[in-house]
Formats: C-alpha cells, sequence, structure tokens
C-alpha cells in the first residue's frame, strides 16, 4: 500500500466523471449535471422496449465481466442489477460477504484487489458504511467502474434515478412538480439520493414529512421544506414517495410502536386526499404494510411501485452501458 | 560538558523572556543566561544568531503505543519524532494493552523511554483498575511509582464510581485527567451531528455528548473539589462552560489537540479518513471558539493528541477506520501558525506547548530558568517548508496536514544538555 491511497482525493461527485464528462463511476446523485440525469434516463427509455421482447438480449456489454459485490444482504437491488447486466449480455459474478460493522479495511482492500485479479470490468457495491463505494472507486483499477448500490445512509444513486425515470414517465415536466418524502429520512440513503436528483432536475418544491426524529440535523440544508405534520405536508403534492421503517426502529427511542406512527405517518387513502387528485404513491420496496403505508394504497390504482421494479432493471442497463461507454 | 549558544533569540514565555542572549549549560542544567559564568570554558559553541532558543516543548497527550500496540509504533519511535519537533516532555496516557494501572507498568514504560533517552516521560496512570470503570487503582502505588497525575480520560466509568475516584486522587495530591464524552450520546457516531454528516449520511455526534459530559464533570469537580484537566474539547460552548466554571473558581484546567484549531466538518466532506477524529471535527463556530479559549487561556494547553496508526487503521471506509492524527510532528508548526495567523502572540503560542502544560502537569519543565534541567530546542524561523507525511518519523503517518506550507524548523533539541536531534546528523 503506498501513502497516496492515504492523501484526501477529490470530492466523490468529481471523480465520477472522465474528463470529457462521461459517466466513470456513480457514486452519488450530489454533484452531477442536469443533462447527464437526462441522458441516463433517455437512455433507460430505450432499454424500456428491449423488456418487452421476447428475447429479452441485447449485445451491448458482451465480454465484459460484472460483479455484485454485496456487503449487506440485498434481494430486490442485487437481482435487478443482475437482470439488467444479463440483459446486456455481460458476465455476472455475484458474491455475499456477510460482514459485521467491525469489518476491517484490509479485507476490504484484499476481497477487492482479488476480485480484480479476475480481471472484472465493473463492482456493483452495497455496504454498511456510507463512504464505502467512494473508498472502493479510489482504490480500483483505471479501467474498472464502481456502481454504488447503497452506502450505509449516504447513497442509492440508481434507486433514485429510476424514482426519477418513474417520476418523469407519467407527470413529465419536473419543474411544475412538488415531491413529498415521507418517513425515515434519518436512515435513509434513498432519501438523500432522491432530495438531490430531484433538486438538479429542478423540482418546483421537495417535501419531507417526519417526526423531528426520523429527520437528520441540517436536513433542510440539502433543499428541502420540513414538514412534522403529514396533512399539511400532502396538501397539493404531486408524488407521495414512501419511505421504508426498519423493524428495529418501530419501537425504539425514536419511535413509541409501530402503532401510533402509523397513526400519524402511515399513508391512507384518506390522508391522500390532501395531495392532488391524479397524485402518484411511490415506495422503493419492500414495503411494511400497515406501518407506513395501507395495504389499498399499496395496491390501488395511484400506486406505481411495481413500475419502479421494472423501471430499475432499465434504468441500470442505462447506467451499466453509459460507464462503459457502450451506449451511444 | 559546558555548552555556549550564542546570539540566540531566547524566547520563554514562564519568565518573559523574549531578547537575544547568550545561554550557558553545564551538564544537565541551564547555569546562565546572559552573561558568562565566571570560570565558564565551553566545551561546545553553537552560533544561534537569527534562530530561537525556546524551552523544550512538553506535549499532554500522547499515546506512544506500548506496551501493547507495537504495529502502531514503540517509545523509542515516537519519542524519537518527539525530540525531532522540539519536544523534550511527554506525558502519556494509561490506554495502553495491558493498561498502566500498576507500578509494573510504570516501570515498564520509564525504562524504554530511558533507554530510547530521546524525552522525558510522564506517565498518567489509570484512574481505575484496567479503566473498566468499577475499581480505584492503587493511586498512592502509582504516584510513588512516578506517575504525575491519572486519569479516565474518554471511557466509560458511572459518576458514582468516578466521584469516588476523584475524592481519592485528590487525597493522593494527584490531578485527573478525564475527557468529556458522554458514550450514550456518542452511540457509534463518527461525523459531528450537522450539514456535512447528514450529507454524507455518517452516524452523527451531538454536540451534547460533549456538553452533557463537561455539565456532569463540573459538578462532581465541585463537589470533590479535586483538581482536573479536561481533556481534548471540540465544541465553543464546552469552552464556554468551562471558562465560566473557572471564573467561579474550580480547581479545572483545559487543553486543545492543535489539529481542532485549523480544520472543521469540511475536511471530511470527501470522506477523508485522515480527518476522523474522536471528539470529531466541528463547525468553524465551534474551531473559532476553541482558538478564542486558547487566546484568554481557557485552554491553556495545545496538544498533539499524537495517535499513531498503521496504515491499513486508515484504508477503509470512513466510519470503519481508526480515528486519530498522528499529531507530534505538527505541534510545534501548528502552534505557530495560529500566532502568524494572529490568533495568539507568539509568546502566548509558545506557553500553550511548554508551560501550560507544564503547569497543568505540576513538573518543572517548559521552561529555561537558570538551575533547571537544558532542555530546550533551537529553532530556524526563516525556513519554509512544505510537510511531507512521507518524511515523518512517527511510525504513524496519519497526519491530514500533508502539503501545509510552515514556517521555521527545529534545527537542534537538547534534552538535559544532550543533544536528542541534530538536523544535521
Amino acid at each position: 500500500m503506498t501513502e497516496q491511497h492515504l492523501q484526501a482525493g477529490p470530492l466523490p461527485s468529481g471523480m465520477q466523471l472522465h474528463d470529457d464528462g462521461r459517466l466513470r463511476h456513480l457514486l452519488t446523485i450530489e454533484g452531477l449535471p442536469r443533462e447527464l440525469l437526462v441522458e441516463i434516463m433517455d437512455t433507460a427509455e430505450s432499454f424500456v422496449s428491449v423488456q418487452a421482447k421476447t428475447v429479452k438480449k441485447v449485445p451491448l456489454l458482451r465480454g465484459k465481466t460484472i460483479v455484485n459485490l454485496f456487503f449487506e444482504p440485498s434481494t430486490r437491488t442485487r437481482t435487478t442489477f443482475e437482470l439488467a447486466a444479463k440483459r446486456l449480455s455481460a458476465d455476472v459474478l455475484n458474491i455475499n460477504i456477510a460482514t459485521s460493522a467491525t469489518t476491517k479495511g484490509e479485507s476490504l482492500l484484499d476481497t477487492l484487489r482479488n476480485i480484480e485479479a479476475m480481471f472484472c470490468d465493473m463492482f456493483i457495491v452495497r455496504h454498511a458504511d456510507s463512504g464505502a463505494a467512494h473508498f472502493i472507486a479510489r482504490h480500483v483499477a483505471p479501467h474498472v467502474s464502481v456502481l454504488n448500490a447503497g452506502d450505509g445512509s449516504h447513497a442509492h444513486p440508481t434507486q433514485a434515478m429510476l424514482d426519477m425515470f418513474t417520476i418523469r414517465r407519467h407527470k413529465g415536466d419536473f419543474t411544475r412538480l412538488k415531491v413529498a418524502i415521507v418517513g425515515d429520512v434519518l436512515h435513509s440513503r434513498v432519501a438523500r439520493s432522491q432530495i438531490h436528483a430531484l433538486n438538479i432536475l429542478n423540482t418546483a418544491e421537495v417535501r419531507v414529512i417526519a417526526p423531528r426524529t426520523l429527520l437528520p440535523a441540517d436536513v433542510e440544508k440539502l433543499g428541502v421544506h420540513v414538514f412534522n405534520d403529514m396533512d399539511e405536508g400532502l396538501h397539493d403534492v404531486d408524488v407521495v414517495i414512501m419511505l421504508r421503517l426498519q423493524k428495529e426502529r418501530m419501537q425504539s427511542a425514536l419511535l413509541p410502536s409501530a402503532h401510533e406512527y402509523f397513526q400519524l405517518y402511515g399513508l391512507t387513502n384518506e390522508r391522500l386526499k390532501a395531495a392532488r387528485e391524479d397524485a402518484i404513491v411511490m415506495h422503493p420496496g419492500p414495503a411494511n404494510r400497515g406501518v407506513e403505508i395501507a395495504s389499498d394504497v399499496a395496491d390501488g390504482s395511484r400506486s406505481v411501485i411495481l413500475e419502479q421494479v421494472s423501471n430499475g432493471i432499465a434504468i441500470r442497463m442505462a447506467i451499466m452501458s453509459m460507464v462503459t461507454g457502450a451506449a451511444q | 560538558m559546558k555548552i555556549s549558544i550564542r546570539n540566540g533569540h531566547i524566547i520563554d514565555p514562564a519568565n518573559d523572556l523574549d531578547q537575544v542572549a547568550d545561554l550557558f549549560i553545564e551538564d544537565d542544567k541551564i547555569v546562565s543566561i546572559g552573561t558568562q559564568p565566571d570560570g565558564f570554558s565551553d566545551d561546545e559553541t553553537i552560533d544561534a544568531s537569527g534562530h530561537w532558543i525556546l524551552p523544550g516543548l512538553v506535549d499532554l497527550g500522547a499515546r506512544l503505543r506500548e506496551p501493547g500496540q507495537e504495529h502502531k509504533g514503540s517509545i523509542a519511535s515516537e519519542s524519537r519524532a518527539a525530540a525531532a519537533s522540539g519536544i523534550t516532555h511527554i506525558a502519556c496516557l494509561p490506554d495502553t494493552d495491558p493498561v498502566i494501572d500498576s507500578p509494573a507498568e510504570v516501570d515498564f514504560v520509564l525504562q524504554q523511554a530511558e533507554e530510547a533517552g530521546y524525552c522525558q516521560i510522564s506517565i498518567i496512570g489509570a484512574l481505575t483498575l484496567e479503566l473498566e470503570g468499577r475499581t480505584l487503582s492503587e493511586m498512592a502505588a502509582l504516584r510513588q511509582a512516578g506517575c504525575i497525575g491519572v486519569g479516565q480520560f474518554n471511557i466509560p466509568c458511572d459518576y458514582s464510581v468516578l466521584r469516588h475516584s476523584m475524592e481519592y486522587a485528590a487525597s493522593q495530591g494527584l490531578t485527573v485527567y478525564l475527557q468529556p464524552q458522554d458514550n450514550s450520546l456518542l452511540s457509534n457516531g463518527c461525523a459531528h451531528e450537522g450539514a456535512i454528516a447528514t450529507r454524507l449520511g455518517l452516524p452523527p455526534i451531538p454536540e451534547a455528548a460533549e456538553t452533557a459530559s463537561i455539565g456532569a464533570l463540573l459538578a462532581l469537580i465541585e463537589q470533590t473539589g479535586a483538581r482536573s484537566h479536561l481533556c481534548r474539547l471540540s465544541t465553543a460552548r464546552g469552552v464556554n462552560m468551562v471558562r465560566q466554571a473557572r471564573a467561579e473558581g474550580l480547581p479545572v484546567t483545559a487543553d486543545l489537540s492543535a489539529h481542532q484549531a485549523f480544520l472543521t466538518e469540511m475536511d471530511i466532506s470527501d470522506f477523508n479518513s485522515l480527518c476522523h477524529v474522536l471528539p470529531p471535527l466541528r463547525t468553524e463556530r465551534d474551531r473559532d471558539g476553541l482558538r478564542q479559549g486558547l487566546f484568554d487561556g481557557t485552554l491553556q494547553v495545545l496538544c498533539s493528541d499524537h495517535q499513531p496508526h498503521e496504515l491499513d487503521a486508515k484504508l477503509a471506509p470512513f466510519p470503519s477506520t481508526e480515528p486519530g492524527i498522528s499529531g507530534l510532528e505538527t505541534l510545534l508548526p501548528l502552534a505557530l501558525r495560529l500566532s502568524e495567523e494572529g490568533v495568539l502572540s507568539r509568546s502566548q503560542a509558545i506557553a500553550r506547548v511548554t508551560s501550560g502544560p507544564a503547569e497543568v502537569l505540576g513538573i518543572d519543565a517548559g521552561n529555561l530558568t537558570i538551575g533547571t534541567s537544558a532542555d530546550l530546542c533551537i529553532f530556524d524561523p526563516g525556513h519554509s517548508w512544505e510537510f511531507d507525511t512521507e518524511a515523518m518519523l512517527s511510525a504513524g503517518t496519519n497526519s491530514p496536514f500533508g502539503g501545509w506550507s510552515f514556517n521555521g524548523q527545529v534545527l537542534r533539541t537538547l534534552l538535559a544538555g544532550d543533544t536528542v536531534y541534530d538536523i544535521k546528523l
């Protein structure tokens, strides 16, 4: 290990782009130019049709090897990445490394070096530590791209992009939209990435709705309006994004009970009346029915939750093909 | 052995000296400043024209990693780095492995230090056995073995045990060293709770993790009357609390890690693990409050908070890295930078790393008083240089100050009249 590894590097947002502005890694949405987010969505649009075909494959990434490097359990995200890679004809290697919070960096770096030695082209990384994807991106060989599939409470950029894509397909222009994000923003990497993306896309208003215990300090500095009251926060919004509430937080020092949480912040059809008539309901999944969202809302006509899942494949195909330079 | 140091600019805040004069050393002692003693014939003449003569620095808080963590550093490696940085006296912490809670460990450390021969080492022993916060350590035995104080630092200890430990330490005439940190509020945090930690999604450490603890510790100091020293403050509010307590006459002093006077939460915004420290880097407002505390003497000590690490300790995602900075080699440069930036006078800056800590530790060091041990450093203020972590002497190169420009360089360090560092050698 040489000394340069210890020196401060460029900001996470800066090291994501090649000199010519093309995407090299996707670590965080923060700092990316608007045109790039639009390009990701436009590219994803072209892949939506692929999914509808009988033969759901294009040869864009033939010969490339993509590694799903998951230090945290995940089913949905890993599966959609895997499907996306396979539909682009890439070879996929899944590596699940159950880790504890005390896992030391040397093992992470060693893991990385070992896998890199197998001549891989892309790492899809999920890790419990904020900054893990950034750390890995700093240490990979120059030809390897890193896609962040969730690091701690920091970022989950592909989830945010599939959400933006879903919103765009339903609502078109972001500049006239009011979007409310409801729930555990404090622990949510999804919420942070969504907030950055919505602001970069010039969304008219981004709101967060939660009790103070579930909001991080100075959250308004991310560019959101804060509401502690659900009915006020939902008033007149075009998009409602519900966040998952982890089980261990339902009855803790942060919240008294799942019951009281649902009473105050659970999304029901009654509550949804405060939003615009054509408002859509989103959830990154998996939803806790009866805790943050009522079943009849999750399965109702305004829910786009399942669409988010299928859009997730198109978005990930788009991003993978962009970082490898295959998308033209 | 007789040495005369000619024409040096002597800066000794303890004796209000700030003038060009000759300094004379006989054996291990300073025997005169200004006039050559009768019959003094030197074995060596040092021409210090254009250079400063400073008291050897006293560092109130350094981890030398020995015994038990020799992969991070040793008494020899770290005290050598100290000597090269003008430091002649180090107070080391008891949180080694084994913990320094009995005369056996004290003897070991003192013996290692003497064998290395670079620095005088003082030991702050453990306040409680194994630092576990349950049973008092044998403080009288520790004192007899050479400990100059006892401390629990930031290791959890309930208030009842702490209160009695403080009373017992006071009855043994020992100062108690405590680092304000409420561990329940600290939780698993690794960054100051604020806009930066929120943006990076890092587990936050609220300001109250420090201030709640300071409140409790000040109450215990008032209750017990035990002379106490609060280590490594990081918040402006904490400084205000200590300032007020001192004004009310409480027997409390406090210090600041040198890096806290310069870095803020902004410095972690690229997940730079070299800036992962505990207590965390806080806001600019806090940094300004800490600087104010240094200026008015609420913080009478600037220390290195030296924590050398092996490379791997910092090679991980930010939350999984070990906190701490290898700070011995930037203590004097940062102290002097405070005077260059107009925060402190030159004399104040030097006092905070010499007489200030010596007074807290209760040792006769950090001054150039005639008759005291000839511990001093000769410093060239004109030389401007860039700090290069690869050139560090400490076993730990984990410093975020790589690339910083500093003015002035230690040319030579004397410990009890012996040259323990010479830039030319």
